[in-house]
């Protein structure tokens, strides 16, 4: 019981991470490097791109992979249980 | 504006409202179907469901002003708004909808055996509820006064009673099949009007005018961090604003209450993973009203920006088809204030009745009512006190305040729930003073933002966006608490992590995998 709340929390832990450096990392990168702001990628600025539309593929990428890792890890807890 | 049309489009939205609910009525029976909609909807109507009921006056009008009148760093705003369902599922979503719990307090008392936590928990649902409801009753005022001239008390009215009249007839049951309906009816008149100006321009007119309000040299606006619209201390309002948002959703009453009608923890799961879907297709738009804002309604940045949405069709496409578009647009922002609000007036009523309606009525009556109108009661009551607020309170930037709603959820119910349901050291009075100390700063930051804050400089950021300091307070406060008070902790902390951790599969058959 103790390691399937283990599993679970590194595994929330990691995504948490992962999006404090990337999300948590965008306003520090237009912060410290002011280029980035007025940087223009297909004729669109890029915060604009990053903010409008990069970020919503990435957040749903993020939470199919959590999901299915999650459910390995019930899964195998549940094997593990039933078996005994 | 044509205001017939948009009258008409509004009045159908109206209808079918009211219509699905009576609907709700034949079918929904016993106190069970009023709360959860007896726990039977799928992933799909449910994702549907959580977003219709999600996408508020905020995001349909709020978030296209605030782009247009502060540029870039608004962008954030829809940003967040998504995210906070990554933080709920990874944090809380099928733990959560494990707990059994019906609402907020009810998992508070599980959890915590403590009658005071439970009714701290029921004073901050109605807290944040009213907060969001106040914003959505401005936007229906703003909306029917764009349409009609008629005064904003008039919007707000109808909204009001509508909402009532459909969650006391109805109860969840037919909410469920009205937000479901209210998402894609949102999504569709926000998106078309984009797709017709684009046709039209491939066939004509040139949009060389749009990409240049981005690009310009000259414009601070479509630069991030640029205290365009003159808000002070651009980076720490950022993240501040960040931190409500993504921690916030998960605390709000009306996206909890949802979650409890999953079937079990992994539809729990799988639900919120569609939402991420629909909320990102939805927040492509808004972004969009406010650049063509920028080039063709240059007048609403330094007035009423909150229109920019219902006024843009018109603008652009004059005749026949902008009154179409413009009455679309205006049927979509009235599908969001009636879900969002119906969202809210269920969660605030059914926290009321059960905790403050149902013990005084079984005692004056002596146990002889009908449960089901004490929530009808309850569900008048909880929509009086935020129209009342909203005839004090002057103008509000829609966005602005529903990001306050989130920075005082944020700062109460995410601690409680995040350490509730990972850290069994959480003791009960780590709770109760983690849930007051957080809910009184940032509430009064609120309040203070509402009743017109200071001028500017480093306290209009503070308490323009408290997450930032409030949060992390009233995580240390139940920390530090819980650690000095290792005796309240809940004596069957150990059971109700087993509960809140365990798969479904385990409980009801240990010879079966889980799929």
């Amino acid at each position: 019981m103790h390691s399937l709340i283990q599993s679970q929390l590194r595994l929330t832990l990691a995504v948490i991470a992962g999006a404090v450096v990337i999300l948590g990392g965008i306003p520090l990168l237009f912060a410290l490097v002011p280029a980035t702001r007025t940087l223009s990628v297909l004729g669109l600025p890029l915060p604009w791109v990053i903010l409008g539309i990069v970020v919503y593929p990435v957040v749903y990428v993020a939470a199919r992979v959590y999901v299915r890792n999650a459910e390995r890890i019930e899964a195998e807890f549940t094997e593990f249980v039933g078996r005994r | 504006m044509s205001s017939a049309m948009s009258l008409t489009a509004i009045g159908l939205v109206v209808l079918a409202t009211i219509g699905i609910g009576l609907f709700g009525l034949r079918i929904s029976r016993t106190t069970s179907d009023f709360y959860v909609a007896s726990r039977a909807v799928t992933p799909r109507w449910n994702a549907s469901a959580i977003s219709g009921e999600y996408l508020s006056a905020a995001s349909f009008l709020g978030v296209a002003g605030l782009v247009l009148v502060n540029g870039a760093d608004m962008l954030w705003f829809s940003v967040g708004y998504t995210v906070g369902y990554l933080m709920l599922l990874v944090l809380v979503a099928a733990p959560l909808r494990r707990s059994g719990a019906y609402t907020l307090p009810d998992f508070a008392e599980t959890r915590f055996e403590s009658a005071v936590v439970r009714r701290i928990c029921s004073g901050l649902v109605v807290g944040i509820g009213t907060l969001y409801l106040l914003p959505q009753l401005h936007g229906a005022g703003l909306t029917v006064q764009t349409v009609t001239g008629a005064p904003p008390d008039v919007g707000a009215a109808v909204v009001a009673v509508i909402v009532v009249f459909n969650v006391a007839a109805g109860g969840m049951r037919s909410i469920t099949f009205v937000q479901a309906f209210q998402y894609w009816l949102k999504l569709t008149a926000l998106a078309t009007p984009i797709f017709v100006i684009l046709i039209a321009w491939r066939s004509g007119d040139h949009p060389a005018g749009v990409l240049q309000s981005l690009q310009g040299a000259a414009s601070e606006w479509s630069e991030p961090l640029s205290r365009a619209g003159g808000r002070d201390h651009p980076l720490y309002a950022t993240y501040s604003l960040l931190l409500a948002l993504c921690f916030g959703t998960m605390g709000l009453p009306h996206v909890l209450v949802r979650f409890y009608t999953n079937p079990d923890g992994r539809a729990a799961r799988r639900t919120t993973v569609v939402v991420l879907a629909l909320l990102g297709l939805f927040y492509l738009f808004p972004p969009m009203y406010a650049v063509l804002g920028r080039t063709f309604a240059p007048d609403l940045v330094s007035a009423g920006a909150d229109t920019v949405v219902l006024e843009l069709p018109n603008r652009i496409l004059p005749g026949t088809a902008g009154d179409l578009l413009g009455a679309l647009v205006a049927a979509g922002a009235f599908a969001a204030f009636l879900s969002t609000s119906s969202g809210l007036t269920v969660a605030i009523a059914g926290v009321t009745d059960q905790d403050l309606f149902r013990s005084r009525l079984h005692r004056w009556t002596g146990g002889d009512y009908v449960a089901v109108n004490s929530f009808r009661i309850a569900a008048v009551l909880s929509m009086t006190v935020p129209y009342l607020a909203f005839l004090v309170t002057g103008s509000l930037s829609l966005a602005d305040t529903v990001g306050l709603a989130f920075a005082v959820a944020a700062s109460t119910f995410c601690p409680l729930l995040v350490l509730g349901i990972w850290w069994r050291r959480m003791s009960t009075t780590g709770a109760a003073a983690g849930l007051v100390v957080g809910g009184v700063a940032a509430s009064a930051a609120a309040l203070i933002n509402v009743l017109g804050g200071p001028d500017g400089g480093w306290p209009k950021a503070l308490v323009g966006q408290p997450a930032a300091w409030t949060m992390p307070l009233a995580f240390i406060t139940v920390i530090v608490v819980s650690k000095l008070t290792p005796d309240k902790i809940p004596a069957g902390a150990a059971r109700s992590m087993v509960r809140l951790h365990t798969p479904e599969a385990v409980d009801v058959d240990r010879g079966l995998p889980s799929r």
